[in-house]
């Protein structure tokens, strides 16, 4: 191992420490280190989008940031989403709306939506398809996508006008 | 796939970056900066880029002049740490509000959360958004060194191919944006959204209100994807410079010049003839935005 750093890392409100590489990126951390595997892997250079998570409550590619750098941020993943094995809204829409079908990017999705309904609460379906056109689905044809995530939106609005 | 092995090294202000860098390479070390990484990281995943050592900014994010974003007196600085993201989000002043409407092209929210202007100008890509704006608005790029403070125009900056005039020992610490443009736009093509522009044009409009109609009485075009670094077209705003009524004849005019001008590549996936053609289309598109105001 070449200059291990010993990293303080949060996720998911938890404090972890490891030894890793500067090398290692966040997605790798994650899923080797920390066996938080639902944080996916595609295509290691920023364009899928499976590995977005969520970096002080922005949404980011996990595997566009060494773990060495997001030491003393505050990381959000997959994970954080169910609550003792209930689904959360978003899961539940994507769920019902067959917003899913292999289930790969299906964690990149729900992260980047997380991310973009937290800073647009009022995201039209154009503003939502905009937002989500940052990932890559290979199965579902991106509608029913869009559809969960809106119907996500819309029902939160509905809760807390 | 994964990126080297390098070392890693966490900079606390500008002048313990300085040092680094220069420590570094007399070590015999390979040393690269790294902000946001959203370039430099893809690069180093592919191991097109393979820097033995890293120099961290990102503790800098602590000291308020590296986010900040001041508009004053014609001129907008933007700290070097300042995100896409964030002047997306910024209110600007009219003259500077072309920065925060061309964001929607930076890849994508993701990338944009993290990755920082003075990075992408300094990575120099030819169809870069940032490098494009940077010779669009007259930006300054603002340099530490071990010889000190330097300032470097954005017509000095670009020297091709990823290469700019920011030696490899010195740290941007701020980019002023000096030419504040109303009516000015940036329009581009890629594939899909998000990707790297085919070609990309930025225009600005200078309208001359004393008269009315109002007249255009000059103006700057930038292309970006038709030569190895982002350029302004002389010809194109000679076009603009000899003025006229703002509206399709005359923005075909400054398109159809901007198209005879270049040289652009021609490569397997894009001739040359379709970067002129692109041209034409993005350069009259973007004089139209410009015109109408804010989009």
């Amino acid at each position: 191992m070449r200059d291990p750093h010993l990293l303080a890392l949060t996720v998911n409100d938890e404090e972890h420490e490891v030894v890793v590489e500067p090398r290692r990126t966040l997605a790798d951390v994650l899923r080797h280190d920390l066996l938080l595997t639902g944080t996916h892997v595609g295509c290691e250079h920023g364009v899928c989008g499976a590995c977005t998570v969520l970096l002080d409550d922005a949404p980011v590619r996990a595997c566009l940031v060494f773990a060495v750098q997001a030491e003393g941020s505050s990381v959000r993943t997959v994970e954080s989403l169910a609550d003792h094995g209930e689904l959360s809204d978003l899961q539940q829409a994507f769920s019902d709306h067959h917003g899913l079908q292999c289930g790969f990017c299906t964690p990149g999705f729900l992260m980047l939506a997380e991310g973009v309904l937290a800073e647009q609460p009022d995201a039209s379906r154009e503003e939502i398809r905009e937002g989500l056109s940052a990932n890559l689905c290979r199965c579902t044809g991106y509608q029913t996508i869009v559809d969960a995530v809106h119907a996500t939106a819309c029902a939160r609005r509905e809760a807390a006008p | 796939m994964k990126p080297a092995a390098f070392t890693y090294h966490r900079a606390h202000d500008v002048t313990d970056a300085v040092g680094l860098l220069t420590d570094l390479a007399a070590a015999g070390e390979d040393p690269k900066l790294i902000a946001g990484g959203q370039s430099l990281m893809p690069m180093m995943n592919f191991r097109l880029a393979r820097p033995s050592a890293l120099v961290d900014l990102g503790p800098l994010r602590r000291m308020p002049s590296m986010t900040a974003l001041d508009a004053e007196a014609g001129t907008l600085t933007l700290g070097a740490l300042v995100t896409h993201h964030a002047v997306e989000t910024a209110t600007l002043p009219d003259g500077f509000a072309v920065l925060a409407r061309a964001m929607r092209w930076v890849g994508h929210l993701p990338i944009r959360s993290r990755g920082t202007v003075a990075g992408s100008l300094v990575h120099g890509d030819a169809t870069a958004e940032w490098c494009l704006l940077a010779l669009l608005l007259d930006a300054v790029v603002v340099t530490e060194g071990p010889s000190g403070r330097r300032e470097i125009p954005a017509d000095e900056l670009f020297h091709g191919f990823y290469a700019t005039a920011v030696e490899p020992d010195e740290v941007v610490v701020e980019v002023r944006f000096t030419r504040p443009a109303p009516h000015a736009a940036l329009s581009e093509f890629a594939r899909r959204h998000g990707d790297f522009a085919i070609v990309d044009a930025a225009v600005a409009l200078d309208l001359d209100g004393d008269v009315t109609p109002e007249q255009v009485s000059g103006g700057r075009v930038v292309l970006g994807g038709v030569a190895p670094a982002p350029v302004r077209v002389p010809e194109a705003e000679a076009v603009l410079a000899a003025g006229g009524a703002p509206g399709p004849e005359l923005f075909a005019a400054v398109a159809d010049a901007a198209a005879a001008a270049i040289d652009p590549p021609n490569d397997p996936q894009v001739t040359a003839a379709y970067r002129r053609r692109l041209t034409r289309t993005l350069v009259a598109d973007a004089c139209a935005q410009a015109a109408g105001g804010p989009r």
